[in-house]
């Protein structure tokens, strides 16, 4: 039978009446308020009318009577069962110096310049840490380099496995679709002037140039950059690393170095597979709705574009690989012991390595242009 | 002592397998209401798949499971959450969420199910948290920048959230130090004692189980062996249970446990 619990006072005499427990806590917990503080020292406590009490319970009797009152509870009220007397004793002594943690209070302007000023001084950090990261993965590179017993070739291909061959039906399908949508934009501007004919042109370039690898570089950013900070975020949280680290092992040779090689490898071939999928997109617009035939589409291919187009395209491709590898294992380093921060440094590494491949495209871009290539 | 009492949770032919791997084979066992029950067992006997499998958290291949008289494999979803409610876990390794300070670790239960505000909830977390042997500022912390035996404490304390008529407990005072291994004996006693709480309490600590168990089942062979008071286990004829139970270290706790009880 259940019974809400309640406080009963005559003059200086507290009777505790009831259940205490969890689900009466909001209403004692509104009683309780009602009640003048520090009032309670000097009048007498019965609580033999006490009936269920949980930890719950037992919280609101100490907020009522006190840390030290409860601590005491041997002398005040040896009445009481002596197993609720211990429950009530041990929280008693355990409040009894537990003052409630200081909460500083809030300085909304300040604290928005602080922010400021953080995250700015964060950016900085970031790009310190990635030179310096680099650094570190060119000097493994070149330590292990020239010695083939420390390769490892085990984690690479299941690398290669990962990040190239089950990449390579999206890189595909994605390209293709792209590659279509060129084609008709072409076939539409173009139209107003006669010269239809050049979508072919305008597909070619635009995928052996730029799209094959661009596209096929973002997509990597995105599914890679993230899978490679999620696996070395946990094995940083399970202390995996410290582990690696105090076996004498160097965690840029074992974890990091495979899958940038891996990378590097793998991205030139899905941009490959990227530019022949676009081109092959546009052709199919092409004879859908230009009526430009397969032969008539590889005959201007053969006469109007250099190879000169596609060594440009393909030869951005490891640089931006080994961009992609690295922000996403040091973003995976950088990880601390939460949840959270397995989050917040996934994203970061998809939105750092993207905005990298822009950034650098757009500058590989100007350079080739003004070089003639 | 609880012969004549119905069990408050009532495993019959539980069998769990993982692939080829045999865990449990028709186990059965009861826990009884007040009781604390020290469940032991070699390495890899299936300690912790037991308890997974009684809160709900993993299927078993076959079996009944009966928590509070109810089938709980059959409940729906609603009735299930209610009785999980009447649940305390402690999990081994703490799973302490660690987007959270301990203390909205703690007051998170209270804030979903109980219903308080958050500032209730927090201030009855905080008295929780020095239950469990936790004061002062580290309530504001984060996981992460605890040790493990804090840990260890504040799940504790999350565990006791909900004032949990159950407590399930994996391995609690493995990486505490001897004075807060013992701290936390005397703690689950008193809430035992003060609450009615049954325990069940996965361990390896030999003084745990001198200190508090009432009843102790033996996990070997795919099942459980012997379930009963410790001096009635400990003299069963089995290798196992011979070595665990009269080996230094058994030796040693069962004179600590006996030279306590004497003065």
């Amino acid at each position: 039978m259940k019974e809400p619990g309640y406080i009963d006072q005559h003059g200086n005499h507290l009777t505790i009446v009831g259940d205490w427990t969890l689900p009466y806590y909001a209403a004692l917990r509104l009683e309780l308020d009602r009640r003048p503080r520090h009032e309670t020292t000097a009048t007498t406590i019965d609580l033999t009318k006490l009936r269920a009490l949980d930890t719950a319970g037992a919280a609101l009797l100490m907020e009522l009577v006190g840390a030290r009152w409860l601590a005491e509870i041997d002398e005040r009220a040896p009445e009481l069962p002596a197993t609720r007397r211990a429950l009530l004793r041990t929280l008693g002594e355990a409040m009894a110096d537990n003052p409630p943690p200081t909460v500083r209070p809030g300085r909304p302007l300040w604290d928005i310049l602080a922010r400021i000023g953080q995250l700015v001084e964060g950016i900085w950090q970031q790009q310190r840490q990635l030179l310096g990261f680099i650094g570190q993965v060119l000097a493994a590179l070149v330590a292990t380099g020239w010695r083939p017993g420390r390769w490892r070739l085990t984690s690479m291909v299941a690398q290669l496995h990962q990040t190239g061959l089950n990449a390579l039906p999206i890189v595909a399908l994605l390209t293709f679709l792209v590659g279509a949508v060129v084609a008709f934009l072409g076939a539409t501007v173009l139209r107003d002037f006669g010269t239809t004919i050049y979508t072919v042109n305008l597909v070619a370039f635009a995928f052996l140039r730029e799209f094959g690898v661009l596209l096929a570089a973002i997509l990597l950013a995105g599914r890679t950059a993230s899978a490679f900070t999620a696996q070395l975020g946990a094995m940083k949280v399970n202390e995996e690393l410290d582990a690696v680290r105090t076996l004498g092992l160097d965690p840029i040779e074992l974890l990091v170095l495979p899958r940038v090689l891996a990378m590097m490898l793998t991205l030139p071939i899905l941009t490959f597979v990227g530019m022949l999928s676009g081109i092959l997109g546009g052709a199919l617009v092409c004879l859908l709705a230009l009526d430009i035939s397969s032969i008539q589409f590889l005959a201007i291919l053969q006469r109007d574009i250099p190879l000169n187009h596609f060594l440009v395209g393909l030869a951005k491709a490891p640089l931006f690989a080994f961009l992609i590898a690295v922000i996403g294992c040091l973003e995976g380093f950088k990880v601390s012991g939460s949840a959270q921060s397995v989050g917040e440094h996934t994203t970061s590494s998809v939105v750092q390595s993207i905005f990298v491949v822009i950034l650098l495209d757009a500058v590989a871009a100007l350079f080739f242009m003004e070089m003639g290539w | 002592m609880n012969a004549s009492r119905e069990p408050l949770i009532r495993v019959r032919g539980l069998v769990n397998r993982f692939g080829q791997h045999r865990v449990h084979e028709n186990l059965d066992l009861d826990l009884y209401p007040g009781e604390i029950l020290g469940v032991v067992g070699g390495s890899g006997t299936g300690k912790s798949v037991l308890l997974r499998s009684i809160v709900g958290l993993l299927r078993p291949r076959a079996g009944r499971i009966e928590v509070f008289g109810a089938d709980f494999q059959q409940l729906p979803d609603r009735a299930r959450s209610q009785v999980e409610r009447r649940f305390g876990v402690l999990f081994q390794r703490g799973a302490l969420f660690t987007s959270l300070t301990l203390q909205e670790n703690v007051a998170l239960p209270l804030i979903e199910h109980a219903k308080l505000t958050r500032t209730d909830a927090e201030a009855l977390a905080r008295v929780k948290l020095a239950l469990a042997g936790l004061t002062g500022e580290a309530a504001t912390q984060y996981p992460a920048e605890l040790s493990g035996g804090m840990i260890k404490r504040a799940a504790l304390a999350r565990a006791l959230a909900l004032d949990p008529e159950v407590l399930f407990l994996d391995e609690p005072t493995a990486g505490l130090d001897p004075i807060g291994a013992a701290a936390f004996d005397r703690l689950i006693l008193t809430l035992r004692d003060a609450l009615g709480l049954s325990v069940f309490l996965v361990t390896h600590d030999l003084d745990t189980l001198y200190a508090v168990c009432d009843r102790v089942a033996v996990l070997s062979r795919q099942r459980v062996l012997v379930a009963d008071r410790l001096d009635i286990v400990a003299a069963t004829d089995d290798e196992w249970i011979h070595d665990y139970f009269h080996g230094p270290r058994g030796r040693a706790a069962h004179r600590a446990a006996h030279s306590e009880e004497s003065p």
